[in-house]
């Protein structure tokens, strides 16, 4: 099919384009910005005047629940709900029923991925067997069935001695791990930031130690093998610091930031609400805003969506006992367009942050609307409101600190190698 | 922007009054003071031939104890069974709540049965919150301890024990000695102290047994008795569990009792007519010496008669408030 994405504000920071121009689509792919191909007839037209056509977002962190918790979510839902919030490609954390650790349950994620024809899904394989942190999984199996990546999902690796092996392995068959990091003893059994907020609630604190420690762990062992790390979901200003370090130094470093964590701190925590829950937890102003600055120096070179859903159960319960965790995929784009509002990030940050920079992580094509490159592409309207309701969160978890708020910025249309996903 | 809920407002009615008691955060000193001058009321209820008032007459109360403690429990039922109430006691281990039927489930049932008054103690910081959201407005909460973060009636009743032997709060030095790191007791007597207007609080402990930011909840932190006591005039003993020696927070017990110990010697830094309290049960020769514990300065047995006395003032509060909110909402 021929699209022709009409009038709209072409935003890409890897083409330096930030234009209003029109889109040409044939066969899967961008043909042509600005004035039509010769011979070019749309079969349909996308009047996308006001808004802005993006790449399509790309996450490095979205919990799809299948298999093995689909009363949480499916990959058919939890797709569905990433192309309404602007994603045409997802990586999915291990962390499934049976384990992603075999080239099996590989296949049938992507099966039920290509399936469902929602999002690109990028699986992450798992790093050790069954998660349990002490025997490498088959790592080459695991790419060769299709994974980006191999990580622990936010679970402990049993000892560094299995770590550095893990990480000669993964260099060895050209692998990035992906880590959450934690010294999963200075966490102990915490739930929140360890800070004053915890100290009122009486509730058990995670110190900022028990990341960076870990953090630098991760660096050194990254220099040390040649392994190439991403770390997930920073939340301190001393992680921001360390890695900048390591980078300017040449480590092969990664890093993403979820995009809650660039809006919430320990505070939103203090009246017990378990729709606040979340693993790593909000840290403190400070903290959030060295992230922002994180980002918008490229020191953190993307935004996830960390989208962890639910059932409602899970959520009912004492703070500490209620399972981690935000329905977020849908509401990435408008949280981040409020820092763009406030002048805190540039639409080019923002869009940079959102889908080259997870493209770059992954080592995949995207991220970008090449002329003859592949059509994956989001069009929002940064000024429309909507509001956040069981209703409009497509995701089967509905989970969300922001229930029942109108939040501006809403996405149009998402298409991927041409073909309209979501509208 | 996402805004967190206000626990404070979660436990008044529209007109400001307690409908709920889950925590002392929040709470002005009107109503600490009003709690206090109920319960001082109260007092002579334990003194008659016949110990009720028909206060809550024709009303349930469920003491809801996810985690087990006598002592506490028999203040709250003696205090419920004074004000006239039908009182059932469970205990319900928080293993039966994990092994699928849900806590809301259990909760549900108990609604199912009229209760007007869930009397909750839980191992989990925020439990009562969770509940207080989940029941109907037919149903008051009292929080009578949760995890480590509140344990109201019994900073109240401190509060009534102080006042009783001190008259006022103004110009108080307090001192709070031990294990504060677990202290849901501790935290809330903080609160209650200085919204009650005290000169200073202090807590007195090894940095492992202090939670981070301590400072922020209004107390100022001394390592040594000898420092932490000078010229206090109460001294506020907590209990010390033995399991704080496995988790490298202490050494021994010994040398706990050697440097934060209150022994006769150490208690002549404080004021010769401080008092000295403790929530109970006291491990002598551990938290405090047999001498001390049974000495002059020692109000420790003060604090259990007030604690049904709080008790009753505070069910009441809570009782009239649910009241005045149910016929608001059925009057609009």
């Amino acid at each position: 099919m021929n699209i022709e994405i009409k009038s709209g504000r072409i935003v890409d920071p890897v083409n330096g384009i930030d234009k209003v121009q029109s889109l040409y689509v044939a066969e899967g792919k961008i043909v042509a910005l600005g004035a039509a191909p010769e011979g070019f007839v749309a079969d349909k037209t996308l009047d996308a005047a006001g808004c802005v056509v993006a790449p399509g977002f790309i996450d490095l962190c979205a919990y799809l629940r299948e298999p093995g918790y689909e009363y949480k979510g499916t990959i058919a839902s939890e797709t569905y709900a990433a192309a309404k919030g602007g994603y045409t490609a997802v990586c999915c954390p291990p962390e499934t029923l049976p384990v992603n650790d075999s080239g099996a349950v590989t296949n049938l994620i992507l099966d039920l991925a290509n399936r469902a024809g929602n999002a690109k899904v990028y699986p992450i394989g798992a790093l050790t067997k069954g998660l349990k942190g002490q025997q490498l999984s088959e790592v080459y199996a695991l790419k060769r069935a299709g994974c980006v990546g191999v990580g622990n999902s936010g679970r402990p690796v049993a000892s560094l001695s299995v770590l550095k092996r893990c990480c000669e392995y993964a260099r060895t068959q050209e692998m990035t791990i992906f880590i959450r990091p934690e010294d999963v003893s200075l966490a102990s059994d915490g739930c929140v930031h360890e800070g004053p907020v915890a100290t009122r609630l009486g509730l058990s604190g995670i110190p900022v130690l028990a990341e960076t420690v870990a953090v630098s762990q991760l660096i050194l062992l990254a220099e040390e093998t040649g392994a190439q790390i991403h770390m997930s979901q920073l939340t301190a200003a001393k992680s921001v610091e360390l890695v900048a370090s390591a980078k300017q130094r040449g480590v092969t470093i990664t890093a993403d930031v979820s995009a809650q964590h660039l809006l919430l701190t320990d505070v939103s925590v203090s009246g017990f609400d378990s729709r606040f829950h979340c693993l790593p937890p909000f840290r403190t102003e400070s903290d959030r805003k060295a992230l922002i600055e994180g980002v918008k120096s490229g020191v953190i070179d993307a935004v996830c969506s960390l989208h962890q859903p639910h059932e409602a159960a899970a959520k009912q319960a004492p703070f500490a006992e209620s399972e981690p965790g935000i329905s977020s995929i849908e509401t990435v784009l408008p949280l981040l367009l409020g820092l763009e509002r406030d002048a805190v990030f540039s639409m080019d940050t923002l869009i940079r942050a959102l889908s080259v920079g997870a493209a770059k992580v992954l080592g995949v094509n995207g991220g970008h609307l090449s002329v003859g490159e592949s059509a994956d592409i989001c069009i929002f309207d940064p000024a429309a409101r909507w509001v956040v309701n069981e209703e409009t969160i497509k995701s089967l978890g509905k989970s969300s600190p922001w229930l029942g708020e109108e939040l501006q910025g809403h996405v149009k249309t998402t298409i991927i190698d041409g073909r309209i996903v979501y509208a | 922007m996402a805004e967190p809920k206000d626990p404070s407002r979660l436990q008044l009615n529209d007109q400001g009054r307690l409908r709920h008691f889950l925590t002392l955060d929040g709470l002005d000193k009107a109503t600490l003071t009003e709690i206090l001058d109920t319960a001082d009321s109260f007092i002579e209820v334990g003194a008659r031939s016949i110990k009720k008032v028909p206060l809550l007459r024709g009303k349930t109360v469920v003491n809801l104890f996810f985690e087990a403690s006598t002592r506490t429990r028999s203040t709250f039922e003696l205090a419920a069974k004074r004000l006239s109430a039908d009182v059932l006691n469970l205990n319900i281990s928080t293993s039966a709540t994990s092994k699928g039927e849900s806590l809301s489930d259990t909760l549900q049932n108990l609604e199912a049965m009229a209760s007007d008054m869930f009397v909750v103690r839980h191992s989990q910081s925020g439990a009562p919150h969770f509940i207080a959201e989940s029941v109907t407005p037919n149903v008051s909460i009292i929080n009578a301890g949760d995890g480590r973060h509140a344990h109201p009636t019994q900073a109240m009743l401190d509060m009534l024990t102080i006042r009783q032997h001190k008259g006022q709060f103004e110009g108080l030095k307090v001192a709070i000695v031990g294990d504060i790191l677990h202290s849901r007791v501790a935290r809330s007597q903080i609160r209650a102290l200085n919204t009650l207007g005290v000169a200073e609080v202090r807590v007195i402990a090894p940095n492992t047994l202090l939670p981070v930011d301590i400072e922020s909840l209004g107390a100022n932190v001394f390592s040594t008795m000898q420092e932490g006591l000078d010229s206090v005039d109460v001294i506020i003993m907590l209990r010390l569990q033995k399991e704080r020696m496995e988790g490298a927070l202490l050494p021994s017990e010994h040398e706990f009792y050697e440097l934060y110990g209150l022994t006769t010697e150490k208690l002549k830094y404080a004021k010769p007519d401080a008092i000295v309290m403790h929530p109970g049960p006291i491990n002598r020769g551990v938290e405090i010496e047999s001498a001390v514990a049974d000495g002059p300065q020692s109000v420790i047995l003060n604090q259990v008669t007030n604690g049904i006395a709080v008790r009753m003032a505070v069910m009441s509060m809570a009782m009239s408030g649910q009241t005045a909110a149910i016929s608001a909402a059925t009057s609009e």
